[in-house]
């Protein structure tokens, strides 16, 4: 283990600690958007295309008018007049990127099935569900575009505005001579083409919507199961023509988001311009079915990684391509996405030289955008499974060809060949200390035994070192990736008169346990009970501020800031303790909630009375202002670099393709721990969401662009019954990007379990001749795979 | 997802589920624990007019052995089949099939009857019915008939049951001979990509999932009847079928599954 | 139709559409927000509640299927002296984090570990196949439904 610096010296932080959000969420007593009680609402239900591609003709909504409940239709056209923009894209990453003009409802033609096309609004959910089937579209269908290449080619231009399907170019090549001498030069030079399938997010809540609208003093609520209630807050302001301070957005209880939340959609400004119109509520509540057509889907790229590197099979230079699926319009950042995982090709390892091209195209698929890791995991799929392959063809250990390529602990800060500083890392000991939790020797010599034996049933051992980049984002990073927003955090810190306290943050939790974590931070810096600290959020009303949550920023960015506004009202109280006690600021401790005079330990004043003095006013310095309370907004200087090494073992059944995980070990470092349950719980979660991109979940379409797993029958997201107890432990390596030495998590499970596990299933089939087997690593794939080898019968 | 508008009629007997089945005509549909026909009408994949509650046909529910047969009402729920000690001595195929149906939510209201008469060839009781040789007691206004499990199915969701017919019973020899169920699928709540049952020593062998409805794997059985080895017979498993395609398996995937689960499951009943 | 229920032990009614679903009748009519929908299919078993003590999926049941019967919602759980035992677990196994699914998948727990004896991990993996969670990986989950058990 490495040492740890750590600020926090109250005996809290880092400390297993039960969450404060669990009651509520165990009772039914939480309150998410469905759950919201609105008399008098009406309900929406969107009238959405069934082709992937398709003329709108006339729309016949007469039969939808005559079902009971039914109040309004409104197609397109219709609310075309009421949208000041279209849906906002905030990351135009090249100055000539193609933005076809996305309207809440299509108008003219429907670009993906699931495009919404018309408005029911009824009385009931009953009602606005039977009207849908009253509404008869004339569609003229068009041959869809549904495959990357295909989209590239251009055959078949989707928007006819832009011209072609190529939405932009973008590279990252600081030094090509360097690249192309790296590759000229290499004793090996390893090719290698993988498909990152679409995948859908699929968090347990679908999303929901509902806007109350103050008709006479024009105020307005819109409630939506959101990620981001500050920046939907800006975006809808914009995209429908509101006065900013007239709109306050709220995100009641969110159950998960996993990036598809992070978005600003149709349904929400459909909502709110038909607050405006009928003048009540107005609420919709996606069904399961739309939640895989029309809400975003994840990955979908097609990524062609080259490694050079010399006999011994040290790297010299690496360079990748990606041709990238944004799907039929360009979300909120979905075209930012490729650039997140853009400097991370090389992954971990030291590498003098670098290369990254990224195309990216419309097809008439559901919109792509971030899904948990966004870029990240691309990224690191692609280099860990070229590393085996590499390791291959070097002839080494899957172990020792990375060993030999870590990044020297020495070198850091390291400057890295795409042109970021990793702030700190330790890599080797994660290695060491996965291989030990997993039995890799042992391990190793059961899958010779089972080979000598002839078994039908192959072991299969995959490594996957990573490391990522989070933490989102020093602004002028951002600016310079072409970012339409900052990367700061905001927090505020309020000691109330009875010495209770008050936390309003900008990060918007939907599942994280920032209520616990916030208030572990604020408790172990101020001395108090963390029930004593309220942590309030998701409320644009109650915290203005904000960059919400996302990225793996809400503890490196927003707890900084909070962090930062908590020593602000400590300096604060500091300075009126020592008026109280008649003694210099400087001269004073604090510890344990309490002043005292260094050298007079009898001369004390409790944080209590400070704050009890604060709120009176009647015996302040000179000049203070009263009350104790503290604003902070924190732009970092860098992103944070978690890593670690994750390795998995599964069981590939010869006879039928069946690929069973059943064994996992994990080491990971993200700095210091605020709460070390909450982080193993969200490494939990991460890998096993990883793990089902490599074994079970897929978006099917067909030739058509129809959506074939549109449901959690059809789209496997596994149970418990698929899933194992995985085997964790950390080390820490504390970022010195912020005071706390934190880096974030919430996304490194999911980062690191897609490789180590399809690494394990190429394993375990490499005597074959099998050198990939597609995503994901269904029993027919596997089984096909093996026939082409040459496999048993 | 909300299902169409439908009216409603509850049915507290087959006497009283045939009389509405006759008053409603092909407009009605009988709904038993409503663990298929709920999701289907929710997708509005079926839309019956009017809907008969034979939910509470208490007479409808038991299992009981006599001789050399085991009786079962068709209301009788999956959960109950999986505890029952009874079943479990006089038939623990029967009672592990149904222990892996759906999940226990859906075991607890799903019933026998209602998964043989849903006929979905991608179920497990039907194909475990098949393979013991089950008859099937209908009712219908005009008295009860018995059908062969084997006469039983006539295509892809549908049965010999007439429109104003109710599945009220279905009988099982007593079997404790060797058996298997080897169920493949990729989670565990998830419908059989290919299922195999091998009931009573091979006398019985029948596939899920490979053809429009469940069948009986006669090849193999007339191999086993003819002394071939396990692995022999195995080897026909896929003949005579036309399984479907779907996003989990093509047709000569799941003949080759079913080769392959077909020997596990010989192999596992003793053959 | 008049539906009538005895929903954590107090008898309730209300008038509605044959077609009305159990979860919308507790949700809707009833103001029992607390059992959630989580898919259109009968897969997630987010809106898992108890009929007559057993598991069922009340979304996968009209509510006059139950018309006469009783019906456990989380909300009937937790008592005046706190949370019930499954409640408490998977506070300390820290087995929610968005708790969308937490009610339905606490339910299913009660009704699981009420249903099969002995549990072990594997038991109950098995046990909660209907029941999807996209957050915690689960371990945590089996953790504290094996803790409940004892």
């Amino acid at each position: 283990m490495t040492d740890t610096i750590s600020p926090f010296v109250g005996g809290i932080v880092g400390t297993p600690r039960l969450r404060k959000e669990d009651p509520a969420l165990l009772t039914g007593e939480s309150r998410f958007i469905d759950d919201l009680q609105l008399p008098g609402a009406l309900w929406i239900a969107l009238v959405r295309s069934p082709y992937a591609h398709a003329r709108i003709g006339a729309i016949d909504a007469s039969a939808a008018l005559a079902v009971d409940g039914v109040v309004a239709v409104y197609t397109g056209a219709d609310l075309e007049g009421d949208w000041a923009g279209p849906l906002p894209c905030a990351w135009p990453v090249t100055d000539d990127m193609k933005n076809p003009a996305h309207l809440p409802l299509a108008v003219g033609k429907a670009n993906f099935a699931g495009d919404g096309v018309a408005v029911v609004v009824a009385t009931s959910r009953y009602a606005a569900a039977d009207g849908v089937e009253g509404v008869v579209v004339d569609y003229e269908p068009l041959e869809a575009v549904v495959d990357v290449r295909d989209a590239a080619s251009d055959r078949l231009v989707i928007h006819e505005d832009c011209g072609t399907n190529v939405a932009y170019d973008w590279e990252l090549t600081p030094d090509p001579d360097g690249v192309a001498a790296a590759f000229e030069n290499a004793v090996h030079h390893v090719t290698e083409t993988y498909v990152h399938q679409r995948l859908i997010p699929a968090p347990m809540e679908t999303r929901g919507v509902a806007v109350v609208p103050a008709p006479h003093n024009g105020d307005m609520t819109l409630y939506s199961s959101t990620q981001i209630p500050h920046v939907l807050k800006v975006m809808a302001a914009l995209t429908l023509g509101v006065p900013e301070q007239k709109l306050r957005v709220v995100a009641p209880s969110v159950g998960g988001g996993f990036g598809c939340k992070l978005n600003v959609y149709a349904e929400e400004l459909v909502c709110m311009t038909l607050a405006n119109r009928h003048g009540v509520p107005v609420r919709w509540t996606e069904t399961r079915t739309e939640a895989a057509t029309a809400t975003i889907q994840g990955r979908a790229q097609r990524q062609t990684i080259e490694l050079a590197a010399d006999a011994d099979g040290k790297l010299t230079g690496v360079r990748a391509t990606l041709l990238a699926d944004m799907g039929a319009y360009l979300q909120l950042v979905a075209p930012g996405v490729p650039l997140l995982g853009a400097f991370l090709y090389h992954g971990l390892y030291d590498v003098p030289v670098y290369s990254f091209t990224c195309r990216s195209v419309f097809t008439n698929l559901t919109p792509t955008d971030a899904y948990r890791g966004a870029g990240r995991p691309e990224a690191t799929y692609a280099i860990e499974r070229a590393m085996d392959a590499l390791a291959v063809a070097v002839g080494v250990g899957q172990d020792e060809i990375r060993s030999r390529n870590f990044i020297p602990t020495e070198k850091f800060p390291y400057d890295s060949p795409a042109g970021l500083i990793f702030d700190s890392g330790n890599y080797q000991p994660t290695l060491d200390r996965a291989k030990e939790l997993m039995d890799w020797d042992g391990r190793r010599a059961e899958q010779a035994e089972r080979r000598a034996a002839g078994s039908t049933m192959h072991l299969g051992l995959g490594i996957s070192s990573y490391v990522e980049m989070c933490g989102l984002a020093p602004s002028r990073t951002l600016a310079a990736l072409n970012y339409g927003a900052g990367g700061w955090e905001s927090a505020t810190v309020r000691i109330l008169p009875t010495c209770k306290v008050q936390v309003v943050t900008g990060a918007t939790p939907h599942g994280q346990g920032h209520e616990t974590s916030w208030s572990m931070i604020v408790a172990d810096q101020l001395g108090v009970d963390p029930d004593d600290v309220e942590v309030l959020h998701s409320d644009t009303a109650i915290s203005p501020l904000g960059m919400d949550t996302y990225g793996s920023r809400s503890l490196s960015v927003g707890g900084t800031a909070l962090w930062m506004a908590t020593e602000k009202v400590i300096h604060k109280a500091r300075a009126i303790a020592a008026h109280m006690l008649e003694a210099n600021a400087d001269d004073l401790d604090f510890a344990g909630g309490t002043f005292t005079v260094k050298g007079s330990p009898d001369k004390e004043v409790p944080l209590a009375a400070v704050a009890f003095g604060a709120f009176t006013a009647h015996d302040l310095p000179d000049g203070m202002e009263p009350n104790l309370e503290a604003q902070v907004t924190w732009d970092p200087g860098n992103f944070v670099f978690p890593f670690g090494t994750h390795i998995a073992v599964v069981e590939v059944d010869e006879e039928t393709g069946a690929v069973e995980l059943i064994d996992y070990a994990a080491v990971d470092d993200c700095g210091n721990q605020i709460n070390p349950m909450i982080v193993e719980g969200q490494l939990h979660g991460g890998i096993v969401q990883g793990v089902a991109q490599a074994l079970w979940e897929e978006a099917i379409y067909d030739a058509d662009g129809q959506l074939r797993s549109a449901n959690l029958a059809d789209y496997l997201v596994p149970s418990a019954a698929e899933c194992i107890d995985m085997k964790l432990d950390h080390t820490v390596t504390p970022s010195p990007t912020n005071p706390m030495g934190v880096k974030g998590v919430g996304e490194a499970g999911t980062i690191a379990s897609t490789p180590a596990v399809m690494n394990a299933v190429v394993d375990a089939l490499r005597p074959m001749g099998i050198t990939d087997v597609r995503m994901p690593a269904s029993p027919m794939t596997v089984r096909r795979a093996i026939e082409a080898a040459g496999g048993s019968s | 997802m909300i299902p169409a508008a439908v009216d409603y009629v509850r049915a507290d007997s087959a006497e009283a589920a045939i009389a509405a089945l006759v008053e409603h005509g092909d407009e009605a549909k009988l709904l038993a624990g409503g663990q298929s026909l709920v999701p289907l009408m929710r997708l509005r994949l079926a839309t019956p007019t009017v809907l008969v509650d034979v939910g509470r046909a208490t007479d409808l529910v038991g299992i009981s052995v006599e001789g050399d047969t085991v009786s079962i009402g068709a209301l009788t729920t999956h959960s109950t089949l999986e505890h029952s000690a009874e079943l479990a001595a006089a038939c623990p195929l029967l009672a592990h099939v149904a222990s892996l149906v759906g999940d226990p939510a859906v075991r607890h209201r799903g019933t026998l009857g209602g998964s043989l008469a849903h006929a979905d060839p991608a179920s497990d009781l039907p194909a475990a019915v098949l393979a013991l040789g089950g008859t099937l007691v209908v009712a219908g206004p005009g008295g009860t008939r018995e059908v062969a499990a084997t006469d039983f199915f006539t295509g892809f969701l549908e049965s010999v049951l007439a429109v104003d017919e109710v599945l009220t019973e279905v009988r099982v020899p007593v079997s404790t001979g060797g058996w298997s169920y080897q169920k493949f699928n990729r989670r565990a709540q998830d419908w059989a990509i290919v299922g195999v049952v091998v009931a009573e020593g091979g006398a019985g062998v029948s596939l899920v999932n490979m053809a429009s409805t469940p069948i009986r794997a006669t090849a193999v059985e007339a191999a086993l009847a003819g002394g071939a080895s396990a692995t022999d017979a195995a080897a026909s498993a896929a003949d005579g079928t036309e399984p479907p395609t779907d996003n989990q398996a093509d047709g000569p995937y799941r003949e080759h599954l079913a080769r392959v689960l077909t020997a596990r499951a010989l192999t596992a009943a003793g053959i | 139709m008049e539906v009538s229920v005895i929903v954590n032990g107090t008898g309730r009614s209300a008038d509605v559409e044959p077609r009305t679903l159990l979860v919308h009748y507790l949700r809707d009519d009833l103001g029992l927000t607390g059992t959630n929908i989580g898919c259109d299919t009968s897969s997630c078993g987010a809106c898992t509640v108890l009929v007559d003590g057993r598991s069922a999926k009340s979304c996968t049941l009209l509510a006059a299927q139950v018309d006469g019967a009783e019906v456990t919602t989380i909300e009937g759980l937790a008592t005046a002296d706190g949370l019930h035992p499954m409640q408490q677990a998977f506070h300390e196994c820290h087995a929610l984090q968005c708790g969308y699914c937490t009610p339905g998948m606490v339910m299913a727990a009660v009704s699981l570990v009420d249903e099969y004896d002995d549990l072990d991990a594997a038991g109950v993996r098995v046990g909660l196949e209907g029941n999807l969670c996209r957050c915690t990986g689960y371990q945590n989950i089996v953790r504290a439904v094996l803790a409940a058990s004892e």
